[in-house]
């Protein structure tokens, strides 16, 4: 009974997780092998590997694989930069502190369409404006491009853009409390060493507030890789006729998409996905593990 | 090095909107001789920290002047000072070593000053075998005992050799047999270096035992300044009195009337002299003698036998302090009639206060037994 005791405590949460997390992560698996699996008659042909096959082969797939490590791999880094210089000059204000922390904030309260239109505004092209950014490149003598419909390296700006634009305040204020929480005679104590700003933001600041980046950073990598609906708010639904598709966006038309119903492909597409945020994730949790004090 | 503070003033703005400012430090004049250990005391929020603050140049004074021998350093910033400051709570850098920890200060040099990779080994080596620390150089600060992380502090500060050594309420975070330990370690590691060093701490046992001079302050205002003993044997005023020693003064209402002392209508002392006045009258604990017909009459609440002394508890009706402790030597035994005990009282041990300022009043018989 004693040792029960624990589990019995733990029954409801492992029954929910049961339910939600662990059942269809193995229904995803068991799809993921069947072959041909058809749902009208829930029939398949055999069990393989075949439907990584065919994934990893699938040009709209490799597409969305390159969008979104491209989106990854730029995102990540310039956000938790941004953040990290907008927290410390936030923090190194005095007054009217509160006032530019709100305002910083707000986008993360601001409904997503939103802020979609607002990028549209700036962005889009229509009938009557080339978009704010065209409008200004125009005044400074260049050519305007058309980020929504235009150039892949174009689009792919926006949505880095985008991408960015949103996760900035959630980060800003994670790092703005985290700067705070530092104690106060670390600087002290530097200041009277006459160390200089520079070595106390790399010595000190950084140090100090390194599980937090790394946080944010693990985060930020598991975010970014499930991206979709930041992409769909820009481009709209059909993302493969746009070259911007997501791995997330296209396990979705695989199940539900144009040419929709393929829930064998989207159970290998999701578990590739799965393997490479797992995979990632752990890198990241050895390398914050090696730096940590 | 000396330093010399000239009417230090330091003032901050209130917070709310009709609240006068505060002012932290009020008016300081005092000098701090060469090679000296200071104990700056006084009760929680009296600015002590702030005085610190003032010296290292972290605060910078809203009025008057701060000398370093002939130097006036009011404006300096404080990495041009020369100072090593140890904080209340260390502010060991968590995420490097002992050795880190010590190079840091050393490593800042820029220009002329700066030293080679071994140089500041050495330096460093050298700092950490002062407070005995040597062996522990490559741990992080979370790996050592609270008394440890204190040495490691101490240091630090001391590695670049300052002028003045700062200590802000440096034993607050150990325990009593640390504490004592510590700071008997810190008065080596200062009669070893000479460096002039100011101590700040709430406790008065501690200043007085460590300290060549105590500095008593209250809310920003400078009390008393000199020699501990002196300090305790002729507190200028009641608050002076009141702070120092433990167990502490016994505090009466009483009156000065033809030149003796009267406590609830008892003829206690000759205080010849003194004009016709109500006082509050301070009585050190050693300064009652158990004497059957003695003058001073008190009820008697418990004997405390602690070792070495006898401590006789009692009640007086114009007794300001709650119980009257008093200390005798262990030999003596308390005979107590009708739940009475009597005393006499020695002058030296006596101190009456005017009533309204709290300000001592001499009196000749008190000197005469100094
Ligand atoms: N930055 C500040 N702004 C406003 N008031 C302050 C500031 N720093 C200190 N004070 C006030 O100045 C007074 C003295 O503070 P200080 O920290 O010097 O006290 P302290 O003697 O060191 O007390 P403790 O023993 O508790 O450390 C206090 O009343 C405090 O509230
Ligand atoms: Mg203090």
């Amino acid at each position: 009974m004693r040792k029960l005791r624990p589990w019995l405590y733990l029954l409801p949460a492992i029954a929910f997780l049961g339910v939600f997390m662990v059942y269809p992560l193995i229904d995803v698996m068991i799809y993921s092998m069947e072959e041909g699996y058809n749902s009208a008659s829930q029939t398949y042909f055999g069990v393989g590997l075949y439907n990584f096959r065919y994934v990893l082969r699938d040009p709209y797939f490799i597409q969305a694989l390159k969008n979104t490590f491209i989106l990854v791999i730029i995102t990540v880094p310039l956000s938790t930069g941004i953040g990290l210089l907008i927290a410390v000059a936030l923090n190194s204000i005095q007054k009217l502190k509160d006032l530019f922390q709100t305002i910083f904030f707000l986008p993360y309260v601001t409904n997503t369409l939103a802020v979609g239109l607002v990028f549209m505004i700036l962005f889009k092209k229509t009938a009557y404006s080339d978009g704010l950014i065209n409008v200004l490149i125009q005044t400074f003598g260049g050519t305007g491009v058309d980020f929504i419909d235009g150039p892949y390296w174009a689009k792919m700006f926006v949505l880095c853009f985008y991408t960015v634009w949103v996760v900035l305040p959630f980060k800003i204020l994670i790092l703005t409390s985290a700067l705070a929480s530092v104690n106060e005679d670390y600087y002290k104590a530097a200041k009277i060493d006459g160390t200089s700003r520079w070595r106390i933001f790399w010595k000190i600041t950084l140090p100090m507030i390194s599980p937090m980046i790394f946080y944010l950073i693990i985060t930020g990598f598991i975010g970014a890789f499930k991206a979709y609906s930041d992409a769909v708010a820009l481009f709209g639904t059909d993302l493969n006729a746009a070259g911007m598709n997501t791995i997330v966006g296209y396990v979705y038309d695989m199940l539900y998409g144009n040419g929709g119903g393929y829930p064998s492909y989207a159970s290998a597409a999701a578990l590739i996905l799965f393997a490479i945020v797992m995979t990632i994730t752990c890198i990241n949790l050895l390398i914050s593990e090696k730096t940590n004090v | 090095m000396k330093v010399i503070l000239e009417h230090l003033t330091k003032r901050y703005p209130s917070r709310d909107k009709n609240g006068k400012d505060v002012i932290a430090v009020n008016d300081f004049n005092f000098e701090i001789p060469d090679g000296k250990l200071i104990g700056l005391l006084g009760p929680s929020g009296c600015g002590k920290s702030t005085t610190l603050n003032l010296i290292s140049g972290l605060e910078s004074p809203t009025e008057g002047k701060i000398w370093f021998g002939e130097d006036d350093v009011t404006d300096l910033p404080p990495e041009h000072r020369g100072v090593g400051l140890v904080f209340q709570s260390y502010a060991l850098y968590p995420h490097m070593t002992v050795r880190q920890n010590i190079m840091f200060p050393l490593q800042n040099l820029k220009g002329k000053d700066k030293l080679s990779k071994e140089a500041m080994n050495q330096k460093a080596e050298e700092a950490a075998r002062l407070v005995q620390i040597e062996r522990l150089m490559e741990r992080k600060p979370r790996e050592m005992s609270g008394g440890q992380q204190q040495r490691v502090a101490i240091a630090r500060a001391l590695v670049k050799m300052p002028r003045i050594l700062l200590l802000d309420e440096p034993l607050s975070n150990l325990d009593a047999r640390l504490r004592l330990q510590t700071r008997e370690e810190i008065r080596r590691i200062q009669k070893n270096t000479g460096i002039t060093t100011v101590f700040v701490t709430h406790d008065q046992e501690e200043a007085m035992s460590i300290s060549d001079e105590i500095v008593v302050m209250e809310s920003g205002i400078l009390q008393q300044i000199g020699n501990p003993q002196h300090v305790y044997d002729e507190p200028v005023n009641l608050f002076v009195a009141k702070f120092l020693g433990t167990p502490a003064i016994n505090v009466f209402e009483g009156e000065v009337k033809g030149g003796r002392l009267f406590i609830g209508g008892q003829d206690v002392l000759a205080v010849s002299g003194v004009e016709d006045q109500p006082v509050s009258v301070g009585i050190r604990p050693e300064g009652f003698i158990l004497s059957e017909d003695g003058p001073f009459r008190t009820k008697l609440v418990q004997v405390e036998v602690m070792g070495r002394d006898t401590s006789v508890v009692s009640e007086h009706p114009d007794c300001v302090s709650g119980l009257i402790r008093s200390i005798i030597s262990a030999e003596n035994r308390v005979e107590a009639k009708d739940g009475n005990v009597a005393f006499e009282l020695k002058p030296a041990k006596v101190h009456i206060f005017r009533k309204d300022s709290g300000v001592r009043i001499p009196y000749p018989e008190q000197e005469r037994h100094v």
